[in-house]
């Protein structure tokens, strides 16, 4: 049972080592900090021990450059460690265009994961080796925690919007996931496996996921929940906003303000309608919270992002990044007829 | 040369009648408005609620023996550590040193008969008392499972606890600690004796003063933020919870608005009474005394400004996080200014070794090593790493029981003698000592590496190869269990047998060291004049010949 006590996590990611740098630095410079004081501390005690000649000491003046010493050379290294630390922190927090997106779903106490490509899974995500993947991700009840301490990331799952994620794969294997943020009874067992497979054997899984596109499904929502009598799929009409190629574009709202209709804008306008309301139109939209749950936002979220996208040549700017794998891209030119004969409504939870 | 002043055997004797015999009977105790009483209520309360925190904390140890949970259910081990938490920061740290030791001392030290408010001092006390057997009741009902956080909108939808009662409890008990601030401060700036002008003030007063800017501006919003939180939970008003319309994240901003300077509520009285130690075992003023004494204000204002560090990862902004990040790293600076500056003071000093020393000196060392990993914390691209780690639970620990306990334990020690009159047994006091630093660096070392590893904090069942260095820190907190206990017997055995103790029994400066242990009610005959600069050992002395020479 003793045998084996690591004292180090392993590191596989690309920028688990960049982590692990800026931990030996602040090792090494902290370390050497308190060794400094400790040794002075010990050195003093001893060296100025009460003995009988020295009851009562000379009074020792202040010594203002000294103090100016100790207050603008820790100051000068704080800042060292502070740009470092930030500059890592911009890389964490700004995912690559291409990197392959999937879904994450907190919910007391399991992890679901949906992939592009209509695979699901709970409590284990495959992810290829060498490809940034980026994860978006909300919960259904209370506060979660994504962490994959091999990988070194760590984000909040927030049951009022997405929050995002991503990291690079660079070894692969079995690595643990956590729930970091405490959320309840079985928190400690919110728990699960980050699976980074070789190229070749990603595929292979992705080929045994059966689920249904979640393209598709999103497509049969929208049309389920009359989202085209206002917005229909082509085309500008009178009640609502188009949202034809709407994602990632700007939006100019009627309080004047420009937003970008990321993830979060789209989610907020369908569970918050009346919160950002675009210009030129009225406050007339019913809100969908309580009717639709996170996978079926997930849906709609995926077919809007994929409106216009595919309409004319390959080369829209956004096609890369919403839709990073080809069939299910190709999927968008219209509705496959083994949409409706594959999944049921969704069997997760009822609306 | 020795003077009669500096000698611990100094035959000037005690009054017949002091501050613990005036009166006696219950109603004396419970009617009090001497704030010396005060704080003698204080101690047997805090003291109850150390024993208590400690008491989840040993079990909570016990089941992190092994990987999975054999001890006791999830549900119970998530009340374990909730009601640790919110026993030992609500119940003893947030009062324990301003409450016990500022209270007895801080008149005394500026020379004033007692607090500019006597009778809210005992209104805090009761305020205090109303909160604590609160969540005693909320133990006796069944507990309380959000973590001392209460984090939304767990703790407003789906906690099946008593989080309401306890939420009271706090909002109570937080008056007190609002009302024992304003206390502090009024009288410091009404109250000081002749000739104690600002920079002659001890440096606890200076750290008192701190502590209690920050109590009066941020405890209001822990209130609001807790109202608030009762309001959703029991009214269904849609705030924190985003079924209902709500914000979860604005919760943690309230919250940290709080709970961050909270920690500097903890941390500057017991760097306060270090100062204090320090100078006293040194023999000499404290090198760079306004420096000490302006880093605590320092302290006290930017601790304000960094709340948003708990939340690098709850999805704030980027840019947000870089300004908090910065914020942090800033306030690390006075802190390390006082830490170089209590090496310093030991320079060509008279440094001798007992209990009080002992602490003081462990809580330097522990302190560095707490507040050089809040560095690793506040580094934004590290934390996200080691955010809700062991790793934060060691560097908190470092601070909160490295730091601030091992100084309230060298307070203790320190002021024995002038609260009871009494003598503590000097080498038990020692033993004590070394057992807590011991055992403090097996218990909570060991986690900084299980959190670099990965491990979550609040976990009741962990994987298994986290288990060696569980098993390390839980025998370490047992060591330290026992350095714990060992004071709570020999200070109650030397309350009958301990040695008498004259006026100054360390040889140190100060007006609390120049009347009788245990002090008179009215705590000066005659008001004192400050005629000496702080710790200046040659003029004190002089002054106190003076006055013998002139009865």
């Amino acid at each position: 049972m003793f045998d084996d006590l690591p004292l180090f996590p392993e590191a596989a990611s690309s920028v688990a080592r960049d982590v692990d740098q800026l931990y030996w630095f602040l090792i090494a410079v902290t370390g050497a900090a308190t060794m400094l004081v400790i040794v002075l501390l010990i050195t003093f005690a001893i060296k100025y021990r009460r003995t009988p000649d020295n009851e009562v000491p000379d009074h020792e003046p202040e010594n203002k450059y000294l103090e100016y010493a100790w207050i603008v050379i820790p100051f000068i290294v704080f800042m060292v460690i502070y740009v470092w630390g930030a500059q890592l922190y911009f890389r964490m927090n700004r995912p690559p265009d291409d990197a392959l997106e999937v879904w994450a779903t907190g919910k007391r106490w399991m992890w679901k994961f949906q992939h592009i490509g209509g695979q699901q899974e709970i409590n284990e995500l495959h992810v290829p080796l060498g490809r940034p993947v980026k994860l978006i991700m909300a919960s259904e009840d209370v506060i979660h925690s994504f962490y994959a301490p091999a990988m070194r990331v760590k984000r909040d799952v927030l049951p009022s919007r997405y929050t995002t994620l991503w990291f690079e794969p660079i070894k692969a294997g079995r690595y643990h996931l956590f729930c970091a943020e405490y959320c309840g009874t079985e928190h400690s067992k919110m728990i699960g496996s980050v699976i980074v497979l070789p190229e070749p054997e990603y595929q292979a899984w992705l080929a045994g996921g059966t689920a249904a596109s979640p393209l598709e499904e999103g497509e049969r929502l929208y049309t389920a929940l009359a989202c085209n009598t206002c917005h229909a799929a082509e085309g500008p009409s009178a009640r609502g906003p188009s949202l034809n190629g709407l994602f990632g574009t700007e939006v100019r709202l009627r309080s004047g303000q420009n937003v970008i209709a990321d993830e979060n804008y789209l989610r907020e306008s369908i569970l918050n309608p009346g919160a950002k309301i675009v210009a030129g139109y009225d406050a007339i939209m019913p809100s969908f919270q309580g009717q639709v749950d996170e996978q079926q936002l997930i849906y709609l979220l995926t077919y809007i992002k994929s409106l216009g996208v595919t309409g004319g040549a390959a080369g829209q700017p956004e096609a890369g990044s919403t839709l990073a794998r080809p069939e299910s891209g190709a999927a968008v030119a219209g509705p496959a007829a083994r949409a409706a004969a594959t999944q049921a409504p969704d069997t997760e939870g009822r609306p | 040369m020795t003077t009669a002043v500096l000698d611990p055997n100094h035959p000037l004797e005690s009054p017949r009648k002091n501050y613990l015999n005036r009166e006696y009977g219950v109603l004396s105790w419970l009617l009090t408005r001497d704030h010396k009483r005060i704080a003698i209520l204080y101690i047997v309360s805090i003291t109850l609620m150390f024993f208590v925190g400690g008491l989840f904390a040993v079990l909570m140890r016990l089941e992190l023996l092994t990987p999975q949970g054999d001890l006791m259910t999830s549900d119970t081990y998530n009340k374990m550590f909730t009601l640790h938490g919110v026993v030992m920061i609500f119940f003893f740290l947030i009062p324990g040193i301003p409450a016990v030791l500022g209270n007895f001392l801080l008149p005394i030290q500026i020379g004033a008969k007692d607090l500019a408010f006597p009778r809210l001092n005992l209104l805090s006390w009761y305020l205090f008392m109303i909160g604590a057997i609160g969540t005693f009741v909320v133990v006796m009902l069944g507990g309380l499972d959000t973590g001392w956080t209460f984090y939304t909108p767990y703790s407003t939808q789906y906690s099946n606890t008593h989080v309401t009662l306890v939420t009271l409890g706090a909002f109570i008990t937080g008056f007190s600690s609002i009302l024992t601030g304003l206390n502090f401060m009024v009288t410091v700036h009404r109250m000081r004796a002749p000739g104690l002008t600002w920079f002659r003030m001890p440096l606890f007063i200076w750290a008192l003063y701190g502590t209690s800017i920050i109590q009066i501006l941020a405890t209001p919003v822990l209130a609001i933020a807790l109202l608030l939180l009762a309001a959703e939970r029991v009214l269904r008003v849609g705030i924190f919870d985003p079924s209902i319309g709500g914000d979860p994240v604005l919760y943690q901003h309230l919250f940290w608005f709080y709970s961050h300077p909270a920690v500097y509520i903890m941390i500057l009285p017991a760097m306060g009474v270090v100062s204090e130690v320090i100078a006293a075992f040194s023999r000499k003023r404290v090198f760079g005394y306004t420096f000490v004494a302006y880093s605590s204000l320092g302290i006290a204002l930017l601790g304000f400004l960094v709340w948003a560090h708990h939340m690098f990862v709850a999805g704030i902004s980027v840019y947000s996080a870089l300004i908090f990040s910065f914020l942090s790293m800033f306030v690390a600076v006075p802190s390390a200014i006082k830490v170089f500056n209590w090496t310093f003071t030991l320079y060509k000093g008279s440094v001798s070794f007992q209990t009080p020393m002992l602490y003081a000196l462990g809580f330097i060392g522990l302190f560095a090593i707490g507040g050089v990993t809040g560095l690793f914390l506040a580094a934004l691209g590290l934390d996200i790493h080691v955010h809700d780690t062991y790793f934060i639970v060691a560097h908190f620990h470092y601070v909160m029981v490295g730091g601030v306990v091992m100084a309230y334990f060298a307070g203790i020690h320190f002021w024995w003698p002038k609260i009871t009159g009494r003598m503590y047994p000097e080498w038990w006091g020692r033993l004590a000592a070394l057992i807590v630093f011991l055992g403090f660096n097996l218990a909570f070392f060991p986690q900084f590496l299980l959190g670099y590893l990965g491990m979550p904090r609040r976990y009741h069942v962990y994987v298994p190869e986290f288990q060696v260095l569980n098993v390390m820190s839980s025998a370490g907190a047992s060591v330290l269990g026992v350095g714990y206990l060992l004071p709570l017997v020999y200070f109650i055995w030397s309350l009958k047998f301990g040695p008498k103790a004259g006026p100054n029994p360390w040889g140190a400066v100060g007006l609390e060291w120049t009347i009788a242990s245990p002090p008179p009610t009215e705590n000066f005959h005659e008001t004192p004049a400050v005629r000496w600069e702080a710790y200046d050992y040659n003029a004190f002395e002089e002054a106190q010949r003076d006055r013998a020479g002139t009865p």
